[in-house]
Order: structure tokens, then C-alpha cells, then sequence
């Protein structure tokens, strides 16, 4: 990273042309602590920027000696949907909670989108969108009166436009006809999509969501992803959170699964369900001819069943078997490759149920 | 990293989508008036001040139909009220400075932080990001004003009570001089804003109990105990080294505001007594929330 930046580099914020626009005091600020943290920083930061999260060791161990977070190193590449699993109680939360600042990590370190944390929080925040934990807003208050109050306290925000955006982001989420209505008196759907709103008062670069679905029925349930596909659209990167892996695989492109507080799997969402042992299933009435038939291939792992079959596939292609099988007088009713499900790989990454030692 | 994959998040970003530049003072202001309005408009915050304003009125009636009982040991102000109605602002004051007043201040501000992490909103400001100091400048901010407002509308509603009930005129000082009613409102008017100094004492200590906990209850009892122990001990005279120190020792030594000459030394040593509360506790705050770690 030692060259000179590029294009998306400077437009990034890091340094350069955009300062431009900034009132003179501001920007004679900004060029001060240039200076100061961010000359040092600032590689670093280029260098992640094409991650929207990037963090190294993030660890967080609680007053109570509890292992929260154990040496999390994410990898969130800029524009993608991450879907962040992993059962209850598996740091997750802990983990979004340092990521936004709100708890400080026992060791390890973290940017967003290339601000390097805690230092970069002013700088990065603005630009993230956040629902932690479940929807909470006063009660006493309406739905619009809610947003305008967190975007009173959002110090970059325009006070001028603040109606317009409002009223774009309830209607984003289809809150509009329920603007004025006290929250307290909102459905739980409700209440969850006025927390999505709230991450689409502004233009985001980062939307993190935790659990967005949680306690949803099922047609709330498609609404939300629906409108994560619509803020990835725009090119946002999502970063959700879930327990139910199925809740979000059809949005996600990038997956990171916690157990125990670690980061047992990360990559892309075909990484996840690659590197399986394909198997084969055959169904018929002479069950054990076809298991001999298969171990005689060389197949590993034959498993009858009823009037089923199945074996390893190996290198071994499905056609093959099933022309081997009808060769050697099998009648086939039925031959699949069923695929390991991804929720089959979540359970076997994650564990299974409830640890009730 | 030249031959870094293209991300279009990052790269279609036109130099124009920085966080438009808004000057420190507006937006602080901005999030100060949405502070207010939450404080104000709180159906809770509301009843409490309609207590704080019925007070001095059914103290003014109880007044007016008790007044030929003019009691040797009554409160000092008390047997005025009957010659000249400005004096019942002053004699209400002193009755609620002891409980109603410092209550209502540890209600707004035991639950100015500990209200928004029950509620789960703090971390919502935190994320927006607000910043942690400047909301607490913010919440201490709004604490101050509820507490003139407190003591402005108790001294207030008396005054127009005690205009209404009972003549109105020259101000007779202790000291036995008259000054004009104007001189005399004036010196109400400086007795109802010191007041409201030592509610904000009392409100950076109820702000302090409020960043330790999650639960506002606990931070406003804690407060009031506070108040309530600082009372107690300034009542026992076998204490008396600690008096100057207890938090409520100064609230009611502006007497000296209605002597010839004009005596300051109480309003002085109060004045200093209330700041000194004011930092350290603010300070207490300070360090508190901004270390602690958001788990609400």
C-alpha cells in the first residue's frame, strides 16, 4: 500500500479533494489530526477499505470471566449480504456491541469501513446504519417523533431535510401510515421495521442488523429480507445476524458462523456448502444386491436401509452407478444425490442443541 | 492490492456523500431542543411539575385561612405572608426545597441515562453515534433547565397566589428596613435562581447514580437517600464539622439577600459548595459512561 491512493481511495475520505467542500475551520480541524492518529493509521486503513469490517483477534472477555468473543477475526468484503449465524448465546451480539463501540473488546482489534476503531467511531458511525439486539425507542412517543429524536442526536445530520427522510425511510419499511402513532402501541412487526428505518434515515455504506427477524412471523419474516435485498441493492453493505440459518440464506452471499464465541466457519455462501462428501441414495426392491453392487465399485460408507441404499459417491459419477446397477440386474426405482442441507452444515458447525450437561 | 478486486460500495461514492458539514453549535443545539422535548413532553415530567404548581397554591389558601394563627416558632417568612403576599413565594420555598423540589430533580435526572439504557435506547444513541460526552453534556444540560424550571414555576405560581390573597406592597426586610416591591421581586427572582444552582447539585448527583445502573428507580431512590441522609446529618448538631460539606447545608442560606446591608456570605459558600458537587459529580458521570460498556 505504499502507492498513491486511488480514485476510490480519495473519495473514500481518507485524504484529498473531498475536505474540499468542508467549511474552512472544519477542514483546518480534519487537517490537524491528520497529523496526529491518522498519518500512522492511514495505510492500514486503505489497505482494509475493501472490507466494510475487518477485525483481527476481536476478544471479549466479561467482568463475570465469561469468554464472550474468543479471537474473532472477520472479514466482511465490502457490498456483500453477511449473514452473521449462530445459535443464541454464541457471542454474536457481543461481537455487533464492539464492532459499534458500545462495548470495549478485551483484546483484539477492529475497523469499519477502513476507520480504524475505537479512535475512527465519530467518522465511521455516520455512515453505519444499526439495529442491535431488537427494536428499543420510547414508548411514549410516535414513530416519526423516534427517528427524529436519534436523528436529532446524529451531529453530521441535515436538520432541513430531517421531514423528507423520515417520512422516506417509514415509507421504505411501510411504516408511513403508522407515523404518528405512539410506538408503544405498535405490533412487534411494527416495532422491528421502525428499527430498520432507522438505518435508512440515511444513506448507510453499512447496514448491520442483529437478529432483524427475530420474534417475526413468517410474513414478516420475507418483508425483512425483502428489504435487505433492496439495501444491497444499493450497493450498502448488509452485515445480518441470525440464529436461523434458513431465515437468511436466501439473501446472503457471505456467511460467518460463531459457536462458542469463535468464528468457525467464514466465506462465501457456496464455500459453506462445498467440501461435503457427496452421497449416493438408491431405492429398491433388492436392496441388498445393490449395497453388493456398491461396495464392489469401491464405494465407501454403504448404508442399507429398507429399501434403500446409499454410499459415498467419491470420484464416482451418479450415472455411472446407476448404469452399473441396472447392468448388474438391480431394478432402480429411484437414484438421488441428495446434497447435505446448509442447515445440516450449520448444526454439524455449530453443534447440536442444547448443551444440557 | 492494485489488482484489488472492484467494490462498488466504496467506489461509487461521490465525494459529495461525506456527512454534510454541520457546525458544532447547531447540532448541538438541535439534539439539546430534542432533549428538552423529551424531558418537557414526558406525561411523567408533566405531573410532576403540576404537583410542584399546586403546592404553593394550596399552601397560599391554607395560608389565607389559618392567618390570624400567627405561630412563635413557624418557619422564617411564614408570619410575613399575612403583611405583604411576596413573602409567600419565599416561605413556599423554603417548605419545598427540603423534599418536593429536590424530588422532582432526581426523578428527570436519576432517569436521564439509566431511563434510556432500560428502555434500550441509549445504545441507539450511542450507535447514531451521539458521542458519550456530549450526550452527557446534553442530558446535564437538560437537568439544569428542568431545575429552573422547577424552582421558577414553584416561586412563581406562590407569587401570583400571594398577590392574589394577600396585599401586596413595600418589601419590609428581617433587618426592619423597606425596600420597593420592585427591589423585592428582584431579590425573589435571585433567590428563585440560586435555589435552582443547588437542584442542579442535586441533579448532577442523581445523574452520577444514573450512570451506574440500569434501572432508574434504583438511581433516583439512590439520590434521594442522598438528599435524605445530607438532611439528616445537617439536623444533628453533634455533626457539625461535616455541615458545610452535606449537599443541602447551603439551600436555604440566601436569608441574607433580604438584610440592610445585603449579606453574601451565604450565598457565596453556597454558590461554591453547589459547583463543587457539580463537578465532581458530573465528572463521576463522566467517567462512567464514558468506560462503561453498552450491554442493555
Amino acid at each position: 500500500m505504499s502507492s498513491p491512493a486511488s480514485p476510490e481511495e480519495v473519495a473514500f475520505g481518507r485524504s484529498g479533494s473531498h475536505w474540499d467542500a468542508v467549511p474552512l475551520d472544519d477542514a483546518a480541524r480534519r487537517s490537524t489530526s491528520a497529523v496526529g492518529p491518522w498519518t500512522e493509521t492511514s495505510g492500514a486503513a486503505t489497505a482494509s477499505s475493501a472490507y466494510a469490517i475487518a477485525s483481527s483477534g476481536l476478544t471479549k472477555q466479561f467482568r463475570s470471566g465469561q469468554l464472550a468473543v474468543d479471537g474473532v477475526d472477520l472479514a466482511v468484503p465490502a457490498g456483500c449480504v453477511y449473514g452473521f449465524l449462530g445459535p443464541n448465546g454464541s457471542g454474536k451480539t457481543t461481537t455487533i456491541r464492539m464492532l459499534l463501540g458500545l462495548i470495549t473488546p478485551t483484546s483484539g482489534s477492529h475497523a469499519m469501513l477502513g476507520f480504524p476503531m475505537p479512535g475512527g467511531l465519530a467518522d465511521a458511525l455516520p455512515r453505519v446504519g444499526s439495529l442491535v439486539e431488537g427494536p428499543a425507542f420510547h414508548p411514549h412517543l410516535s414513530g416519526a417523533e423516534n427517528l427524529a429524536r436519534l436523528d436529532a442526536a446524529d451531529r453530521t445530520a441535515d436538520r432541513r431535510t430531517v421531514d423528507e427522510r423520515i417520512d422516506a425511510a417509514l415509507d421504505r419499511v411501510g411504516l408511513l401510515a403508522a407515523a404518528d402513532k405512539h410506538y408503544r402501541a405498535y405490533s412487534l412487526g411494527m416495532k422491528q421495521r421502525l428499527a430498520i428505518a432507522t438505518s435508512l434515515l440515511r444513506r448507510r455504506e453499512l447496514v448491520i442488523l442483529d437478529e432483524p427477524t427475530n420474534g417475526l412471523d413468517p410474513q414478516g419474516t420475507r418483508e425483512v429480507r425483502a428489504l435487505i435485498r433492496k439495501i444491497a441493492a444499493d450497493g450498502t453493505t448488509v452485515f445480518v445476524s441470525s440464529h436461523l440459518l434458513a431465515e437468511v440464506e436466501q439473501v446472503c452471499t457471505h456467511v460467518g458462523v460463531m459457536a462458542t464465541g469463535k468464528l468457525v466457519f467464514q466465506g462465501t455462501l457456496e464455500q459453506l456448502r462445498g467440501g461435503q462428501p457427496g452421497r449416493v441414495l438408491i431405492r429398491t426392491p433388492q436392496p441388498e444386491l445393490a449395497a453388493k453392487i456398491l461396495g464392489g465399485l469401491g464405494l465407501a460408507g454403504v448404508q442399507e436401509s429398507g429399501n434403500e441404499v446409499s454410499a459415498e459417491l467419491g470420484d464416482m459419477r451418479p450415472e455411472e452407478v446407476c448404469e452399473r446397477l441396472v447392468l448388474g440386474g438391480v431394478p432402480v426405482a429411484g437414484l438421488e444425490t441428495p446434497r447435505r442441507s446448509l442447515e445440516d452444515e450449520f448444526v454439524h458447525l455449530t453443534g447440536e442443541g442444547f448443551d444440557v450437561g | 492490492m492494485s489488482a484489488s478486486p472492484v467494490v462498488p460500495a466504496l467506489r461509487d461514492r461521490p465525494a459529495g456523500r461525506q456527512p454534510a458539514p454541520v457546525s458544532a453549535v447547531p447540532s448541538w443545539l438541535r439534539f439539546f431542543t430534542s432533549e428538552l422535548r423529551l424531558v418537557f413532553y414526558r406525561p411523567r415530567n408533566i405531573a410532576l411539575l403540576g404537583v410542584l404548581a399546586f403546592i404553593p397554591l394550596a399552601i397560599g389558601v391554607l395560608f389565607k385561612l389559618t392567618v390570624n394563627n400567627a405561630a412563635a416558632g413557624a418557619p422564617p417568612f411564614f408570619n410575613q405572608v399575612a403583611g405583604n403576599g411576596v413573602f409567600l413565594s419565599l416561605a413556599v420555598l423554603v417548605l419545598m426545597l427540603s423534599l418536593f423540589l429536590p424530588l422532582a430533580i432526581c426523578v428527570v435526572a436519576g432517569d436521564a441515562v439509566a431511563g434510556e439504557a432500560s428502555h434500550g435506547t441509549l445504545r441507539g444513541l450511542l450507535t447514531v453515534p451521539a458521542g458519550r460526552t456530549r450526550l452527557l453534556a446534553v442530558k446535564f444540560s437538560a437537568v439544569v433547565v428542568f431545575a429552573l424550571a422547577a424552582c421558577i414555576l414553584v416561586v412563581g405560581v406562590a407569587l401570583l397566589v400571594g398577590v392574589i390573597l394577600f396585599p401586596v406592597g413595600q418589601v419590609t426586610l428581617l433587618s426592619g428596613t423597606t425596600v420597593p416591591l420592585a427591589d423585592g421581586l428582584f431579590r425573589v427572582l435571585i433567590v428563585a435562581l440560586y435555589a435552582s444552582v443547588g437542584m442542579a447539585a442535586i441533579g448532577a448527583v442523581a445523574l452520577a447514580a444514573s450512570t451506574l445502573t440500569v434501572h432508574p428507580v434504583g438511581a433516583i431512590a439512590a439520590a434521594l437517600v442522598f438528599v435524605l441522609a445530607s438532611e439528616i446529618a445537617d439536623a444533628v448538631p453533634q455533626l457539625s464539622a461535616m455541615h458545610p460539606f452535606l449537599v443541602s447545608h447551603f439551600w436555604l442560606s440566601w436569608d441574607g439577600l433580604f438584610r440592610t446591608p445585603v449579606d453574601l456570605s451565604g450565598v457565596e459558600h453556597g454558590l461554591l459548595s453547589f459547583v463543587l458537587y457539580i463537578v465532581i459529580f458530573v465528572a463521576i458521570a463522566w467517567a462512567r459512561l464514558t468506560s462503561a460498556d453498552i450491554t442493555s
